[in-house]
């Protein structure tokens, strides 16, 4: 795909890297994560009106996504744009699992989880129920059938490179979405779904209509505690082995394959990981909101690639970063705000960051704050601009910054204070 | 690129759209003596004349698709990225038309557009699209000549939202669906064994070819032409031999966003009720057409016009012989049969990889 400058940073910094590896290896990140799932669940979703904690629940899953799409197109560089469909099988199974499993199980759907998954001013005393195994069992098959579906998706791959690759996984989301789309109506009776019974019940999934009724276990809990494990995933695959031959796959295939890297079997690998993980966030999802079909078309794989590429393509921080970002800007645009304190802070440590090369990007914020500020006095509401704004400011990202955020760097490498080539990123 | 084509003198070119290429083939309207539904009273089983019936319908939609998908195919042939956005151009042809339609007063209850109304509203939208075409080319996609294709591709998704977004404006086309006026008159031009010919079918298969065979001729008899087969196989060597590769991109922009904005208007014409601009129907419609540029063959003109074609029959035989709720199913199911059996499409070359 490209012919400069593999991997300098790697190369270069091994010492680091096998630092970060063991910090990465221990039970200290995990713990972290987990605590920080709890504290924002029960000490900040308080605090937060539902808007908000929505917000945070959609930025949540947004990150898994991000991050998971990374693997595929950041670590790997296959062009995967069919991303909502393996969120889709998430969403569904692990929808249909819970919904179905606690009629058949308890005989009811109400919502009959602990401590970890009650939604705001809910109090329940038990800590981890049966609703709550229903629940994480959902995700994990939503998991599971989304890794199979990556498995077959990510098979073509044998055969097709680039585009055609690219064009597979679309038709793939958009024959999911179809197939959703057509599906018996769901079983909303619970005398009928006793008598359907499992096996009867699978297909029954909603149709055009949607998939209701599902309990909302997903806390910002359990969405943080996937976080947490994606990030465990995508930060200890980027630094093994087999993410250094994903990486080498995806700056040169031929050349990789030419050093004994098995290229099938790594994108396939690729593929299965980052299936998973989007089934997971399907699964959260599902149990955030109603499920439609159209809710996962090729849009939804659109916002999460463009997560990815403002982030950086393999930049686990930037991904981050960028999915909170995207979540958030369309509902900021609801209601502009004034934006020049944002800008002038971001000015000063763009200048303390980056001395003498920071001259460019102040003069293209400070015309940016201007144009923002004189449009906000002009035009007053600008709130049913902000889709065409939100376009404007993707395309002028691709053209001013094509490298996203960090380019194939972490936020981190920034503090270390490494040298970075000024073009540092590669496709 | 840009820089070494400056000391060369570029060779002229000229711009090729006159409507001279583009007239409509005049029909004979039946009139009650001499029809020629008299002279082919034959039966056929329902059967077969329900295979005929649909397998017109199919040509008819199939050439639609075949003219979107020649933009999609034209631009990868001297770009080589996906122009997501072309789908978008076709809405706006469709949504254009009608505007324009709107300001000479042609819609309405008791409008009476006159009989050119559409020979005008063609050539307007496609006017409009093209000079859009121009500006998205030169403004989005010329800054990132040089970048990954993954950039381009996610600009092209900016400007596809861009124009779905904007297009939903309210002093643009607002949110609200809108109706098409009747522009040609709604008959059957002759039955024959109990399939209707329709004029508008007519109508949209004639202008469809020839506008396929008006740029046949740009490709294959112009300056121009050879500029864009020069840049589609080498645009650097294109370059030194003094092809303005630039202007030969924009052109090509220019001629794609032209013929999807006709490919937009003969849909105005043939449904009539113009879903609003983000609706799922034109982007699904878009993505078709690029199915169909694929599996012909992506860069290859011959293939996007068969694989148009093959689209259309296959979507309108599934639906109605299979079932129609399955539409996208089969078209999906097809590019994925066809990437896997022969991944250049059936008219493309494929390209070895080089270290």
């Amino acid at each position: 795909m490209s012919e400069q400058a593999p991997l300098q940073p790697d190369l270069a910094n091994s010492a680091n890297v096998t630092v970060t590896t063991a910090a990465g290896r221990s039970a200290l990140f995990p713990l972290i994560g987990l605590a920080v799932a709890f504290v924002l669940h029960r000490f900040i979703a308080p605090m937060l009106s539902p808007y908000h904690a929505g917000l945070a629940l959609d930025i949540g899953v947004n990150i898994i996504l991000a991050v998971s799409l990374t693997i595929v197109n950041g670590y790997t560089g296959q062009f995967s744009i069919g991303h909502a469909g393996f969120m889709a099988i998430g969403a569904y199974t692990a929808g249909a699992t819970t919904y179905y499993g606690s009629i058949l199980f308890m005989g009811h759907y109400d919502f009959a989880g602990g401590i970890l998954s009650a939604p705001i001013g809910m109090e329940t005393t038990s800590f981890f129920t049966g609703g709550d195994s229903l629940f994480l069992a959902g995700c994990i098959m939503g998991g599971i059938m989304a890794a199979l579906a990556g498995l077959i998706v990510g098979l073509p791959s044998i055969r097709l490179r680039g585009d055609y690759l690219a064009i597979v996984t679309l038709g793939f989301g958009e024959i999911m979405r179809v197939l959703l789309e057509q599906s018996p109506e769901q079983i909303l009776s619970i005398e009928q779904v006793k008598q359907t019974g499992f096996p009867g019940v699978v297909p029954h999934l909603g149709g055009a209509i949607g998939f209701g009724r599902i309990p909302q276990y997903a806390s910002l809990f359990w969405v943080y505690a996937f976080v947490t494990l994606t990030l465990i995933v995508a930060y200890r695959l980027k630094f093994s082995s087999h993410g250094r031959a994903l990486l080498a796959i995806r700056e040169n295939e031929v050349a990789a394959g030419a050093m004994g890297v098995p290229i099938t079997r790594y994108k396939v690998i690729a593929f299965v990981i980052a299936a998973a993980l989007a089934g997971l966030a399907g699964g959260l999802f599902a149990h955030q909101v109603r499920l439609i079909p159209s809710t996962f078309g090729f849009q939804k794989s659109f916002d999460v690639l463009i997560m990815v590429v403002l982030g950086g393509l393999g930049s686990i921080s930037g991904s981050i970063i960028a999915a909170a970002i995207v979540t958030l800007l369309p509902e900021v645009l609801r209601d502009p705000p004034s934006i020049w304190p944002v800008m002038l802070g971001l000015i000063v440590v763009l200048a303390i960051v980056r001395r003498k090369r920071a001259i460019r990007p102040t003069i293209i914020l400070a015309l940016v704050t201007i144009a923002w500020e004189v449009l906000r006095a002009v035009v007053g509401d600008l709130s049913p601009y902000r889709m065409v704004m939100f376009a404007l400011a993707l395309i002028l990202m691709m053209i001013l910054r094509p490298q996203g955020f960090f380019g194939i760097h972490e936020i981190w490498d920034y503090w270390k204070r490494k040298k970075i080539a000024a073009n540092g990123a590669r496709p | 690129m840009e820089g070494s084509t400056s000391q060369i003198r570029p060779p002229s070119f000229a711009l090729p759209v006159s409507p001279s290429q583009f007239r409509l083939p005049s029909f004979a309207f039946p009139n009650d003596s001499l029809s020629p539904r008299d002279c082919f009273e034959f039966n056929l089983p329902p059967s077969v004349t329900k295979l005929l019936q649909t397998l017109l319908d199919g040509f008819s939609v199939g050439s639609l698709y075949a003219l979107v998908a020649l933009g999609y195919t034209m631009v990868y042939g001297v770009l080589r990225f996906i122009n997501f956005a072309h789908g978008d151009v076709f809405m706006l042809g469709a949504w254009v038309s009608w505007m324009i339609a709107k300001w000479l007063t042609w819609t309405g209850p008791d409008a009476s557009p006159p009989w050119f109304a559409a020979i005008v509203l063609l050539f307007g939208s496609m006017l409009v699209c093209g000079t859009l075409g121009y500006l998205i080319e030169r403004f989005a996609y010329r800054p990132l000549r040089k970048s990954p294709r993954l950039n381009v591709l996610i600009t092209a998704i900016g400007v596809s939202l861009f124009i779905q977004n904007a297009g939903q404006l309210n002093f643009i086309f607002g949110t609200d669906p809108q109706k098409m006026p009747q522009l040609l008159p709604d008959v059957t031009l002759f039955t024959l064994a109990g399939v209707n010919f329709e004029l508008i079918d007519a109508i949209i298969v004639s202008t469809a070819i020839a506008l396929m065979v008006a740029l046949q001729w740009l490709v294959y008899g112009t300056k121009l032409g050879l500029g864009m087969r020069a840049v589609s196989h080498d645009p650097q060597t294109a370059a030194l031999m003094g092809v303005p590769v630039d202007r030969v991109i924009s052109l090509t922009f220019v001629i794609g966003s032209a013929l999807a904005a006709g490919a937009g208007l003969l849909f105005a014409l043939e449904y009539r009720n113009l879903q609003q601009p983000a609706a799922a129907t034109w982007v699904l419609f878009g993505l078709k057409a690029f199915v169909a540029a694929v599996v012909g063959g992506i860069g290859s003109m011959k293939g996007a016009m068969v694989g148009g074609l093959i689209i259309g029959l296959l979507e309108t035989v599934c639906s109605a012989y299979v079932s129609p709720q399955f539409r996208e199913v089969y078209v999906f199911v097809l590019l994925i049969i066809v990437l896997l059996v022969k991944p250049s499409g059936i008219f493309g070359k494929m390209e070895t990889e080089k270290v």
